[in-house]
């Protein structure tokens, strides 16, 4: 690559669509720059498809309206990652499935749509684990996803985090600007910390559901990853809006989260739940938890220390209600209207739906049915699951305590570092708990986020994790401002790929 | 709670994913452990509280009654419908036999 395309591909959000615009340079030649950088980046196996003609195609596009003067759009010649989990016309879509090898959506989704409208291009479909279901990227029937990241001395393969695990990858790695990702339990937020970059989860309802393939609807929310506060504020905006197709869609306008960004928190309570100080937390994550609060506190922010009492059953009434949705979201997989078919010689229609089911999932989407169907079961429904949307109830209650003490929650995003490839793969609860502190705030559907902090003592990222009140992303996102300009993390992967 | 080996095939079997026997083997002391770490939710007194059925408080929409008003989600789209169908015959979605 010529010595310009590699400073291209150093650049953000911002940096881009405000360069486009001043005509620092073309968003073609951004668009060529990222395209060749995914091109050379295979070993990160980040993509499952790559898109460069429809990132050329946007960004001609730009170009074309900047040379007649018009309006270029909030993400204006950015070309992006898309998780592949939302649909895209004609673009293979998979949820990283065997069962959805193949499948090309003659619709768009919603969120995507929106970026494509703001001025967005797209450089392929990104890796996840499969249905979305997992914390490491292991789970993909298209591969596991490699962080860029190494532990200090070991060429082990690291894990990117998940299920947003390509997107995080992409991001950390340079090879895209910024990339979708969704969260039902975390799947935004542990990534983006296991990687040393920015990402929020809006408050449910804020990001349409339309087109994204379903996991637990009750929990689903897509949102930004990006390298900074601001580009994460700007992708927000292009992404989130009222969608009649999504009946859970928030009927509320926009909110100009860039505009608004404010890292001065006078005035702000920060909130420290004493039940995220848990067993089995690294001691480097518990330091930079300590060096957040002294942060926020230097920001202009009073520090209170706060009680979310139900945390510790969050993790279970999540693997309850999460597993039970899925279950009955993925019965529509069934080998008949879309995707893969497996028809033994003489099979009937069951034959046909069982062996379909069996050859199209992956173990982990196979065990979370099953619980699913069991907690569902009758006989069973009261205990479980009731039982759970219950608690769930109390976790949403303990928030809402908690926002008569604070306006704002500090707590670490995860309770380790990233791990290596294969080191949790023996009991699935091990890695169920990566998610212990991002699940609450899924169960109460508030906005959250996580910026990188700090390195540990192996050279690995660490995130810190904001959560806040419903419809308050700004809030978030200026307390995030505030740490990510007093951490000053500028660590980057060591390119080996 | 735990489950059989017997009970596992039997959910198996309602969820519609063929087990083989080796498959159910490894399948049943995954999900104990699973259902034995859910169990601590028991230990919550819950009683009077309602089980959460909306999580940010939003009354359902009604639409106009306009036939066709959102494209994407509306009639005469058969093709789009099949294009992605393992077996789309004459305009209809094609399964096995199902009456004898």
């Amino acid at each position: 690559m010529p010595e310009t395309a590699n400073e291209l591909t150093k650049l953000g959000v911002k940096e881009i669509r405000d360069g486009v615009a001043g005509g620092d340079f073309t968003a073609r030649e951004v668009a060529e720059s990222f395209n060749a950088a995914v091109a050379a980046a295979a070993e990160l196996n980040a993509f499952i498809v790559t898109t460069p003609d429809h990132a050329l195609a946007a960004a001609d596009a730009v170009d074309a309206k900047r040379a007649k003067g018009e309006d270029l759009g909030k993400m204006g010649g950015v070309p992006i990652g898309m998780k592949d989990l939302f649909a895209t016309h004609g673009v293979q879509t998979t949820a990283a499935s065997h069962i959805l090898e193949g499948f090309k959506p003659q619709y768009e989704s919603t969120v995507s749509q929106n970026l494509w409208d703001a001025g967005a291009g797209m450089l392929g479909k990104l890796n996840l684990d499969q249905f979305a279901m997992g914390s490491s990227n292991e789970t993909s029937y298209f591969g596991n996803v490699n962080s860029p990241w190494k532990k200090d001395g070991t060429n082990a393969a690291m894990s990117p985090g998940g299920s947003s695990g390509g997107s995080s990858s992409a991001v950390a790695a340079r090879i895209a600007p910024a990339a979708t990702g969704t969260d039902t339990g975390g799947s935004i937020r542990q990534p983006a910390a296991f990687t040393g970059i920015c990402g929020i989860k809006p408050t449910y309802g804020r990001c349409s559901r339309w087109g994204v393939v379903a996991f637990a609807s009750s929990l689903d929310q897509a949102g930004p990853m990006a390298r900074s506060v601001e580009d994460c504020a700007i992708m927000l905006e292009a992404m989130a809006g009222f969608d009649p197709k999504d009946a859970t869609s928030l009927q509320m306008d926009v909110p100009n989260w860039e505009a608004a960004l404010d890292a001065d928190l006078k005035g702000k309570k920060i909130g420290i739940p004493k039940e995220y100080r848990m067993d089995g937390t690294d001691q480097a994550i518990l330091d930079s938890w300590e060096q957040g609060k002294a942060w926020l506190r230097d920001a202009g922010a009073e520090i209170v220390d706060i009680s979310l009492p139900h945390t510790k059953y969050a993790l279970p009434a999540y693997y309850i209600i999460a597993p039970a949705e899925a279950s009955s979201n993925l019965a529509r997989y069934d080998g008949v209207r879309y995707g893969l078919r497996d028809l033994p010689d003489g099979a009937g229609l069951q034959d046909m739906y069982a062996a379909t089911r069996a050859a199209g999932f992956g173990d982990e989407v196979k065990r979370r049915v099953l619980i699913g169907t069991y907690v569902l079961s009758a006989g069973f429904y009261d205990a479980y699951y009731t039982q759970a949307q219950k608690i769930r109830t109390l976790v949403a209650q303990d928030f809402e305590n908690a926002w008569a003490e604070c306006d704002v929650i500090l707590a670490p995003t995860t309770p380790t570092a990233s791990f290596p490839l294969g080191s949790l793969n023996e009991d699935p609860l091990t890695m169920y708990l990566n998610d212990v502190f991002a699940v609450p705030a899924s169960l109460a559907g508030l906005p959250a986020m996580s910026v990188p902090a700090t390195i540990n003592e192996d050279g690995l990222p660490l995130g810190l994790q904001l959560v806040g009140k419903p419809f308050d992303e700004q809030g978030v996102l200026n307390a995030g401002l505030a740490i990510q300009q007093r951490a000053g993390f500028e660590a980057k992967p060591e390119k080996w790929w | 709670m735990s489950v059989t080996r017997e009970e596992v095939a039997k959910i198996a079997s309602l969820a519609r994913i063929r087990m083989e026997d080796a498959e159910l083997d490894r399948m049943v002391p995954e999900l104990n452990n699973i259902l034995d770490w859910v169990e601590q939710l028991g230990e919550v007194d819950t009683s009077g509280v309602e089980p959460m059925t909306a999580v940010i408080p939003n009354t359902l929409r009604l639409r106009d009654d306009v036939v066709d008003a959102i494209p994407e989600t509306s009639g005469g789209r058969r093709d789009d419908v099949l294009a992605n169908a393992p077996a789309a015959e004459h305009g209809f979605f094609g399964v096995p036999k199902v009456i004898e």
